[in-house]
């Protein structure tokens, strides 16, 4: 297929149902995995979902300054890698005083 | 670009103090230590300063292309962000030996945090706004985890898988805002589009869309803010972390939430527009159920710092009426529902404030945060322990203290926006929040302790800043209307 018929197949509403798959798929994920690490992937994926429909949106909505969304993106591309750098380095002091880094076992405080 | 450079000044300061710090904790000997605190401290002041030429100059105006904007509304918020911030340093001190090597890095994330929520209250663009919200979450984060023990690195880490999914989910709502406006100008003032615009010329059609970008902000926000059922991380984080860090947490991360809120939901979705009624209800439900759950979540505590964690969700309970009572209008042009929000926080950042420093100059000496071990307190410690029964009555909203004439103030423009129900459960839940608050108090000086031995007095510095939030707390209780006129004036910025 050539490269403006496969635009003209793919509109607005296929990516945001993809964004929104991936988001959902992330939540879930961070909701539901024991290990830290894990939780930290399933943000990984919600912020890339975000990625995706920031795009979608920049590139099929007529709107006067269409790059803010693409800024967007690479903004939070940015800020996600020095979140999940953080993240590791916490991951791993907690890891010294436990040895495990499973949420359900990291229970010294609660209530 | 350059010419509103100077806007920008008083963030440049604090960040750049913040470079030095780290740079000079390279350099300076251990017992030279102290002196880095002086050098943060100067930064703050010339943030400051900078800040206060730029006002007698009358340099109000949005800059960096309508990212930014320097108004009454960001002006208020930097002054109270400064102000904590300085507090929190000079109440470090007496914790300085626990930190260790670790000083110079606390005070420059301190910095950094301060910083980004100067942003914050100044950002009108959403990048702007994704920004600073990360610059200061993510220092926050380091902050509570600083110490490395257990509890602190656990807190840590609970705060920041909790705080990455908020982030995101703020994101998405974010997108969708982009998506409807094709901007992501808050408010732009040369009339080119902006979200603003888009939503106050909008129709029913766009109603669903952006009451779904709407959820999603006030989740992410919410955990900000710590709301219910977003409020998991707030205990734990108030008890792990370290106890300047709780107290700076408690005040300017919460008062930055807010005033984000504030410039998002006030100034962009605009409580006159279709959507308005959506989001002024929203927050309604939120509010009763958060000052419902944090109350009766704080009754069973036997720490005090995490007693202090669930009453802070309660007062974000408390705040969260101010913004569903947004559409009260004195005069038909000041907000009273918005102007209490603004008014709220700053009396609640000298209650919180007091408190958390009358909490560590106790806790510090006992080396115990638990509430039975303050019987006789009044006795052992009396100054500390005197501002802390004053700040607990501010916190449950007794006269003659400014909490009493903040919750008036809101609930007044509760009633006024035909909100009576919320009014009631409010009443209700200090009522509530009376019994722990002063259970407290009860245990300071009807309680007794063995011997009663006195405790080593707090540094001077420590006791100044007891007095001077005791001070305040008096103050604005008898004589508040200077800093009311003061939240009237920040909350008009946005017309």
């Amino acid at each position: 297929m050539p490269p403006d018929l496969l635009l003209a197949a793919i509109r607005l509403e296929h990516v945001l149902v993809l964004g929104a798959l991936l988001f959902s798929i992330g939540i879930l994920i961070a909701l539901s995995k024991r290990n830290a690490v894990g939780v930290l992937m399933g943000v990984e994926l919600m912020l890339n979902a975000v990625n995706v429909t920031l795009i979608a949106f920049a590139r099929f909505v007529v709107s006067p300054r269409p790059l803010d969304g693409q800024v967007f993106a690479i903004f939070v591309i940015t800020v996600a890698a020095a979140e999940a750098a953080v993240a590791l380095a916490l991951a791993v002091a907690v890891y010294r005083h436990r040895e495990t880094v499973n949420i359900d076992e990291i229970d010294l405080l609660r209530w | 670009m350059l010419a509103s450079l100077d806007r920008f000044g008083p963030e440049l300061a604090v960040m750049v103090t913040a470079g030095l710090v780290l740079l000079a904790d390279l350099v300076t000997p251990r017992r030279y230590r102290l002196w880095l605190a002086a050098l943060a401290l100067a930064g703050l002041a010339a943030g400051a300063a900078w800040l206060g030429v730029l006002v007698l100059r009358g340099r109000e105006a949005p800059f960096f292309n309508d990212s930014m904007s320097l108004d009454n509304f960001s002006i208020f918020f930097m002054f109270l962000f400064l102000a904590v911030s300085g507090a929190v340093i000079v109440a470090s001190l007496d914790y300085a030996p626990r930190f260790g090597s670790h000083q110079g890095e606390f005070l420059a994330l301190l910095l950094l945090a301060t910083s980004g929520m100067m942003l914050l209250a100044g950002a009108r663009d959403l990048v702007a706004i994704f920004v600073a919200l990360e610059l200061t979450s993510v220092s926050q984060f380091i902050l509570a985890g600083l110490l490395r023990d257990d509890k602190g690195s656990e807190a840590a880490l609970k705060y920041l898988l909790l705080g990455a999914v908020a982030s995101a989910v703020i994101l998405y709502g974010m997108a969708f805002l982009f998506g409807l406006a094709g901007t992501t100008r808050l408010v732009s003032s040369d009339g080119a589009p902006s979200i603003a615009s888009t939503i106050a010329a909008g129709d029913a059609g766009m109603r669903s869309a952006l009451i779904f970008s709407m959820v999603f902000l006030a989740a992410g926000f919410g955990f900000k803010m710590s709301v219910v059922p977003f409020q998991m991380w707030t205990p734990d984080v108030y008890e792990g972390a370290p106890t300047p860090v709780a107290a700076f947490l408690s005040v300017g991360s919460k008062a930055a939430a807010f005033a984000v809120v504030l410039r998002i939901f006030y100034e962009g979705f605009g409580p006159r527009t279709f959507v308005g009624n959506d989001w002024k209800e929203l927050f309604a439900v939120l509010a009763a159920i958060t000052m419902s759950a944090g109350n009766v979540m704080a009754l069973r505590q036997t720490n005090i710092r995490r007693m202090l964690g669930y009453s802070s969700i309660a007062q974000a309970g408390n705040f969260l009426v101010g913004l569903a009572a947004i559409s009260a209008f004195s005069g038909g042009r000041v907000s009273l529902g918005a102007s209490g929000v603004v008014f709220f926080l700053a009396t609640y950042a000298f209650t919180n404030l007091g408190a958390f420093i009358a909490v560590l100059a106790i806790s510090n000496r006992t080396g115990s945060d638990e509430i039975k071990d303050y019987a006789g307190m009044g006795r052992r410690a009396p100054v500390p322990a005197a501002v802390l029964l004053f700040c607990l009555l501010s916190l449950t909203g007794l006269p003659p203290t400014a909490g009493f004439i903040a919750k008036v103030y809101i609930f007044n423009a509760a009633v006024q926006a035909h909100l009576v129900w919320l009014v009631i459960v409010a009443v209700l839940n200090t009522a509530v929040s009376a019994f722990y608050y002063l259970g407290v108090a009860r245990q300071m000086y009807l309680g007794t302790a063995d011997g009663e031995p006195l405790l080593r007095r707090a540094p001077l510095a420590t006791e100044g800043l007891l007095v001077i939030a005791a001070a305040g707390v008096l103050a604005f209780g008898i004589y508040p209307m200077p800093l009311i006129e003061a939240a009237q004036r920040a909350v008009n910025a946005f017309g």
